[in-house]
């Protein structure tokens, strides 16, 4: 159900303002989403005044100088801090990407931190993904191959084939896309978003795959596929530059011609 | 997790428009416009016996034609997009920049030769 705003429980408030006690001459306002399990309250958003001369140059240093130095207590997701894992996806200045990999000087004023769009918070930055999840291993992310002589070899595959891959296989599974796009946003239960989609046609066009046509067939769905409308929004914020929305469009190119 | 408590984070409210995003919202919306206004002259023209040249001069008449114009100039060359995308070109983040801001500005160019065509002006 689409539902524009946010339900009453989610409603923004204004929270605390942690003012710089460095007197530095080099400061950044940044405002971040709070939210904690343990107190009953609506989510808040904090600003922090960070001394951009003591400070790494991603977002995510910002956010590690103020759990180390303002708020232990700020809560985020992340692991490898060089765009690798995906675990630090969210919503910088409007746009999600990973915040290990985005530089805070590209943003001009204030700073505004936000976990993915449209996820039941777990706390502060942290989303809760469990149905991207479980819309991704509905698709079967694993290599097919139907039983018989074959499977005692190797199954071969000419560079051409193997090209066909690119641009898809390098899919971290940040999220970034998925919960940047409003059909998933009114109907992420159902349709399987761009990440979803974009994994599914990489084993469609996986030439050692020989389950392809029952995974086009799988896909086939009102709901499941046809909620793109190409809105672009998955494109526009994927941090590794991959093309969700051309992959989806691919499957639908291929249901239309097969 | 299903806490049913857990509030949901922040969306339309903090997300950034795109041209893409904008131009595809605006798509649906001009499209129920188009459809609603077609109706709506037609209407007016068949069951009020209104003079189309009387129509056309009185001021409504006149934004009615304009926007028209305009509306439809926009769907058709935005259904064009979309046509192209489905045949899958198009998708270069690039490309699908340049072809929405050439749908802007081509839905007012057109919606200018309209208005001259519908004028004789040519």
């Amino acid at each position: 159900m689409v539902q524009f705003s946010l339900p009453q429980n989610s409603k923004i408030l204004k929270g605390k303002y942690y003012k710089d006690k460095t007197g530095s001459n080099n400061l950044k306002k940044v405002n971040v989403y709070r939210w904690s399990p343990s107190s009953n309250e609506n989510p808040r958003i904090d600003t922090f005044e960070v001394d951009l001369n003591e400070c790494g140059p991603k977002v995510l240093d910002v956010l590690f100088k103020i759990k180390n130095e303002i708020d232990p207590t700020l809560t985020f997701r992340r692991s490898c801090a060089h765009g690798v894992c995906g675990s630090c996806a969210m919503n910088v200045d409007g746009v999600n990407t990973l915040s290990c990999i985005k530089s805070h000087s590209d943003i001009k004023g204030e700073l505004n931190i936000y976990p993915l769009p449209h996820l039941k918070v777990i706390k502060d930055l942290v989303g809760d993904l469990t149905t991207l999840y479980k819309q991704y291993e509905s698709v079967e992310p694993w290599l097919k191959a139907k039983v018989g002589e074959k499977t005692s070899t190797e199954i071969k595959q000419s560079q051409e084939d193997r090209a066909k891959l690119d641009g898809y296989y390098e899919c971290i599974l940040c999220a970034c896309c998925s919960t940047s796009c409003p059909s998933y946003w009114w109907n992420g239960d159902k349709y399987l978003g761009p990440a979803v989609l974009l994994q599914a046609y990489r084993w469609i066009t996986d030439s050692r795959d020989e389950e392809r046509k029952e995974r086009l067939k799988k896909v086939a769905d009102e709901l499941k596929l046809y909620r793109c409308h190409t809105i672009m929004n998955c494109t526009n914020s994927c941090p590794k530059g991959l093309n969700p929305a051309k992959a989806i469009g691919s499957i639908k190119k291929m249901l239309a011609s097969s | 997790m299903s806490n049913k408590n857990n509030p949901l984070s922040p969306h339309l409210q903090v997300y950034k428009w795109h041209i893409s995003s904008l131009l595809s919202i605006s798509h649906r919306i001009v499209g129920i416009i188009n459809f609603i206004l077609i109706i709506f002259i037609s209407s007016i023209l068949i069951f009020l016996g209104t003079d189309i040249q009387i129509f056309s001069k009185s001021l409504i008449g006149k934004f009615l034609i304009v926007s028209i114009c305009w509306s439809f100039s926009f769907q058709i060359l935005n259904e064009i997009r979309h046509l192209a995308w489905d045949m899958g070109y198009g998708f270069d983040l690039k490309i699908s920049r340049i072809t929405g801001i050439l749908t802007i500005i081509g839905s007012f160019v057109l919606t200018i030769l309209f208005y001259l065509i519908g004028k004789n002006l040519f």
